[in-house]
């Protein structure tokens, strides 16, 4: 379903990803892990569409994606949740999920992803006519995944979702993702917390400094010796 | 001074504050989305009632069925100046502030330079329209039927403005960009459409608000300018980026500007706006209803 094919990106001058190919298939949760500066986000950005690649394809069902505007890819079904959530901080929790689905004008499209919203994250529906920066930082995430599933994406790309949350909403929102994914969605998550992130994952890849360094699937990397000691501390 | 004297001065402050209002509240929208202050706004004025003015010579159309014409012609005037000239200021990489005031300020000085060439510099006025000249006695107050249908076309704008802002999903899109201009992408929205969409907006609003004024103001190639520094201090008071402080300046500036009128000289009439100015930037210099 999407294929990164030897993705190179630069910051002004500085390489943050080098040569990176991924591949997710439809209906896999993949988590892309790493350290801190590993380049994660940089991949993500560079699918979304938010920094431009320097060499290198990325395709999204066999087209390539890679030189569209990121609004265009948005419209073509990659929903993405950036690490600081980029939520519209004095409108609504409500207005920031219609705003999700700005792209559908049938009444069915714009209600049929609520739905599902409000059954993973039931708090926000308590909390509607709220403005989004008066949520806490767990409630904001899921209002950040909530918006992104009111695009009606086929493929999730979470950038560390974790980040910011406290412990037990944490593990609620690791486990929305496997509702996401039962519900018919393809997710990409990029992680820091390897041990919770292989758990859910179908298949992983490890990123270190701008490279992959290991990838295979999550069980298999959570029984090699190397990435036990070296990422999970066991 | 008797009380009467003073009523039907605030009476026609408040009808010319409303129209201010209109004049200044383009300004505040393009600023609040994109924090783009846009100079050629009087220049904006300027074309509109030029447009009222030859609709009226050239076709007689009264400015009362020109007004919707040129709103019209003023939304897409607007979108084209920020898809063909700011849009691409906003891609400096140094400087931005600067490289936007200069843009739109040279976009100020060409359109008068065309309006001077194209129209020469005569002074122009509309002398028959349809409520040209007429007052309507309202309990003892007597007020300019054009300037009270103007007061009447400023609160419809202002009407209509809310409930596309609020009600609308273009509206929603366009306080989304407000927020972060960066995120919505995100949900799919193109920021450069929606940035268009303000510049047109902007000049539609300032576009109504000429044609009405050309009912009853001298139509040459620089009124723009005065028209546009009320405009600013409009904003300023009521707060930059703010609709509804572009609302409440309005009708601020125009009773100071009445009841200035009352105690100094005509000529020194706008003494008073800047005192008031001078002193919200001094007390609250986010502007009354500004939320920075």
């Amino acid at each position: 379903m999407l294929s990164v094919r030897e993705v190179t990106t630069a910051y002004k001058g500085l390489v943050a990803i080098s040569q990176v190919s991924i591949e997710v298939e439809k209906g896999e949760i993949v988590c892309v892990a790493g350290a801190n500066g590993a380049g994660k986000s940089t991949l993500l950005k560079s699918i979304a569409g938010a920094e431009r690649i320097r060499s290198g394809e990325v395709s999204f069902d066999g087209d390539r994606i890679d030189g569209t505007a990121q609004h265009l890819i948005t419209a073509r079904g990659i929903a993405y949740v950036p690490e600081n959530r980029r939520l519209f901080p004095r409108l609504s929790v409500h207005d920031n999920l219609r705003l999700g689905s700005y792209l559908f004008r049938g009444k069915p499209d714009r209600e049929q992803p609520l739905e599902l919203v409000f059954s993973l994250f039931p708090r926000l529906k308590e909390r509607l006519e709220q403005r989004a920066e008066t949520l806490s930082g767990g409630e904001q995430q899921m209002l950040a995944i909530g918006r992104a599933l009111m695009t009606r994406p086929r493929l999730l790309m979470l950038d560390e979702p974790s980040q910011g949350i406290m412990p037990k909403l944490v593990s609620e929102i690791f486990q929305s993702v496997k509702k996401i994914r039962d519900a018919g969605m393809t997710v990409l998550i990029v992680e820091q917390r390897m041990a919770e992130c292989l758990e859910i994952a179908d298949r992983a890849y490890i990123l270190q400094t701008g490279r992959v360094l290991m990838q295979g699937k999550s069980a298999e990397l959570m029984d090699n010796p190397d990435v036990r000691k070296a990422y999970l501390g066991l | 001074m008797t009380t009467a004297t003073i009523i039907q001065s605030l009476a026609s402050g408040l009808l010319m504050g409303l129209l201010y209002g209109l004049v200044a509240v383009g300004l505040a929208l393009i600023f609040g989305l994109m924090d783009v202050t846009n100079f050629a706004h009087g220049e904006f004025l300027m074309l509109a009632m030029y447009m009222t003015f030859f609709l009226f010579a050239f076709f007689a159309i009264d400015p009362l069925l020109a007004a919707p014409l040129v709103g019209a012609a003023m939304f897409v005037f607007g979108a084209v100046a920020y898809l063909l000239v700011v849009r691409f200021a906003m891609r400096a990489k140094a400087n931005i502030g600067m490289v936007q005031i200069f843009t739109t300020f040279g976009l100020a000085i060409l359109m008068r330079g065309l309006a001077q060439y194209f129209f020469t510099p005569d002074y122009r006025s509309i002398n028959v329209s349809w409520l040209g000249g007429k007052t309507i006695s309202l309990g003892g107050v007597f007020l300019p039927v054009p300037q009270l249908v103007g007061a009447l076309v400023s609160l419809a704008a202002f009407g209509a403005l809310y409930f596309f802002i609020k009600k609308t999903d273009f509206g929603r899109a366009l306080e989304a960009t407000r927020e972060d201009a960066g995120a919505v992408a995100l949900v799919g929205i193109d920021k450069n459409k929606v940035f268009a969409l303000g510049w047109g907006l902007g000049g539609a609003l300032v576009g109504l608000a000429g044609a009405v004024m050309a009912m009853f103001f001298y139509i040459y190639p620089d009124v723009g300018a005065s028209f546009a520094l009320i405009a600013y201090v409009t904003v300023a008071l009521g707060g930059f980026g703010s609709v509804f402080g572009a609302f409440a300046g309005g009708i601020i500036v125009g009773l100071v500007e009445a009841s200035t009128a009352l105690i100094l000289p005509p000529s020194l009439k706008s003494v008073g706006i800047y005192a008031v100015y001078l002193l919200v930037v001094f007390i609250r210099p986010r502007g009354l209803f500004g939320s920075i």
